[in-house]
């Protein structure tokens, strides 16, 4: 059954009036996001992946259409809390995330909120704080942390609140490499481990690549979606919409244009090598 | 600049101070500072210098940080110690034009100087060794009764919060559009003081648009992690208070013993 449901939903972040054309954010989507999945959502600058990010938990109501979580209306305002309660959205600056001046009563916020009891708190915070392996940093200021770090406080700041969904804000904007490996690996060993529904907002391919199913985006519409393989053989699509693909797949896509013979295209670096290897043979 | 300022560094440790009930803290250091203002003659001030040094010692907090506190403040120090001393009465010292020198006037500088100092150190104390979101929880319970007159104790206390969490964020922001202002040529420390204030605009509208977004953002932030209102709301940290606080009320109150015995035995010095 489908955890996240949206149907054919308008938004625009401009006043209505009569007689002016108005730009939709998000411009007639309809998707589903099942329990379990690890999703991303892809798309550049100003398609509208925020827009429609913020629908998944009730930030933002659309002008038109229906988004149904684990079968609730966000349009009913009854439900809100529960909403948010099972869909944590993780936003794009975790400066602007962080409440408390300590790490491990900032993870506390969430749980808090809910009115949790004080020792199972204390259990949720620590398990939350190991899961982004961050423990360590309990007692430390946010500010002095690295980008990254303040990221997978984010990350465990929502976690602790145990919902069934994580939507994440392009986690790894402004981040070094090794900063993005970082979080990457804690969202799919989330998505693994603990059962958790990942949607991941990016605009890097390589990161849509881990993902088990990817919907692309381009001005306020799905332009396609698919398992990462499927999506990324479609390069002439992609490239008319501005978007690239990951470098493994395009070096094979433009030997295919040379005429060299593959019967499918690659994702990674490595199953780039491995095919690069068996028809140099 | 920016780096000195200590107001609401947390400095985490285990020691007595640590561990006291934050409220019991938060009520020993207002009567503590009654205290200190209540100190007439040396013997009394000496009691309460050597208390403060006795807390910061078991503070655990290294003495460095406490000077840095002691850092800004000390402009101030020596502006009321000097107006003070011009302004004792009684039989002139040293006397020159309208400016005379009492040897009540030099008591009073002393015990100005004294003071201010045992009171940031103390009060320093507090919150270097009880973490902002324990401070304000604490305050918030100590106000509790406010609410009656439907005071917004909670929403009072959760500003305190946000407030105290953001200071080194926005100090930090300050820096860097003070650079940036610099880098595309910006002169802020030339022409007088007039100018100098007008060279603070370009800094003070991006600083007060950007805060100003930061903290939307903040409120989207805590609305997606459920918060509406202190109803409900439960916290990770319990607290109570125990036999600790008991001894720390027993300090704080032989210390006000003391000081009220020096004041009735010895004369007053100013």
């Amino acid at each position: 059954m489908e955890f996240i449901s949206a149907q054919d939903i308008y938004f625009s972040y401009e006043e209505i009036e009569v007689g002016k054309k108005v730009i939709n954010a998000v411009d007639g989507v309809s998707l589903e996001i099942k329990k379990g999945e690890f999703v991303a959502l892809l798309g550049h600058n100003g398609c509208g992946k925020s827009t429609m990010a913020k629908h998944f938990n009730e930030m933002l109501l659309p002008d038109k259409g229906k988004v149904f979580v684990d079968g609730d209306d966000t349009a009913d305002e009854s439900k809100t809390f529960d909403i948010r309660k099972k869909v944590g959205l993780v936003l794009q600056n975790p400066d602007n995330q962080l409440v408390a001046s300590i790490v491990e009563e900032d993870v506390a916020f969430g749980p808090e909120n809910l009115g949790v009891p004080p020792e199972k708190i204390r259990e949720r915070v620590d398990s939350a704080l190991k899961a982004v392996d961050m423990y360590e940093y309990r007692k430390n200021a946010p500010f002095k942390l690295s980008g990254g770090q303040k990221k997978r406080i984010a990350i465990a700041g929502i976690l602790a609140m145990q919902p069934e969904c994580i939507v994440l804000d392009e986690p790894t904007a402004m981040l070094d490499p090794s900063g993005r490996d970082e979080v990457l690996s804690t969202l799919i060993k989330l998505n693994r481990e603990n059962n958790i529904t990942i949607v991941l907002i990016t605009h890097y391919m390589d990161e849509a690549v881990l993902a088990d199913r990817v919907i692309v985006m381009d001005a306020g519409k799905i332009l396609t979606e698919g398992k990462p393989d499927e999506v990324f053989s479609q390069v002439e699509l992609l490239k008319k919409h501005r978007l690239d693909v990951p470098q493994a797949t395009e070096l094979i896509y433009k030997l295919r244009g040379c005429g060299v013979n593959f019967d499918k295209v690659p994702l990674t670096d490595e199953e780039c090598i491995k095919m690069l290897e068996e028809v140099l043979k | 600049m920016v780096r000195d300022i200590t107001l609401g560094q947390y400095y985490p440790g285990k020691s007595f101070l640590h561990r006291l009930d934050p409220r019991s803290k938060i009520i020993l250091l207002i009567a503590y500072l009654v205290i200190i203002f209540c100190t007439f003659n040396y013997l009394s001030l000496l009691l309460v210098t050597i208390f403060t040094a006795l807390v910061i010692a078991i503070s655990g907090v290294p003495f460095k940080t406490y000077l840095k506190s002691l850092k800004i403040v000390i402009t101030i120090v020596i502006i009321t110690s000097i107006l003070n001393l011009f302004y004792g009465t009684g039989e002139p010292i040293w006397q020159w034009w309208i400016i005379s020198v009492t040897a009540n006037g030099i008591n009073r500088a002393i015990f100005v100087t004294i003071r201010i100092i045992c009171l940031i150190l103390a009060s320093s104390c507090l919150t270097f060794t009880t973490s902002p979101t324990d401070l304000t929880d604490a305050l918030e319970r100590l106000l509790k009764p406010l609410n009656k007159i439907h005071f917004p104790v909670h929403e009072v206390s959760m500003m305190m919060t946000l407030a105290l969490r953001f200071v080194p964020t926005l100090l930090e922001e300050t820096d860097k559009i003070m650079q940036a202002q610099k880098a595309r040529g910006a002169d802020m420390e030339a022409g007088n003081l007039f100018t100098r204030i007008k060279a603070m605009i370009p800094i003070l509208v991006p600083l007060f648009v950007s805060a100003f977004r930061r903290a939307y953002e903040v409120a989207t932030a805590m609305e997606c992690r459920c918060y509406n209102g202190g109803s409900g709301r439960t916290r990770m940290k319990v607290i109570h208070m125990t036999k600790r606080d008991a001894v720390g009320f027993i300090g704080v109150a032989l210390i006000i013993i003391g000081v009220f015995i020096c004041n009735i035995m010895m004369k007053k010095v100013i």
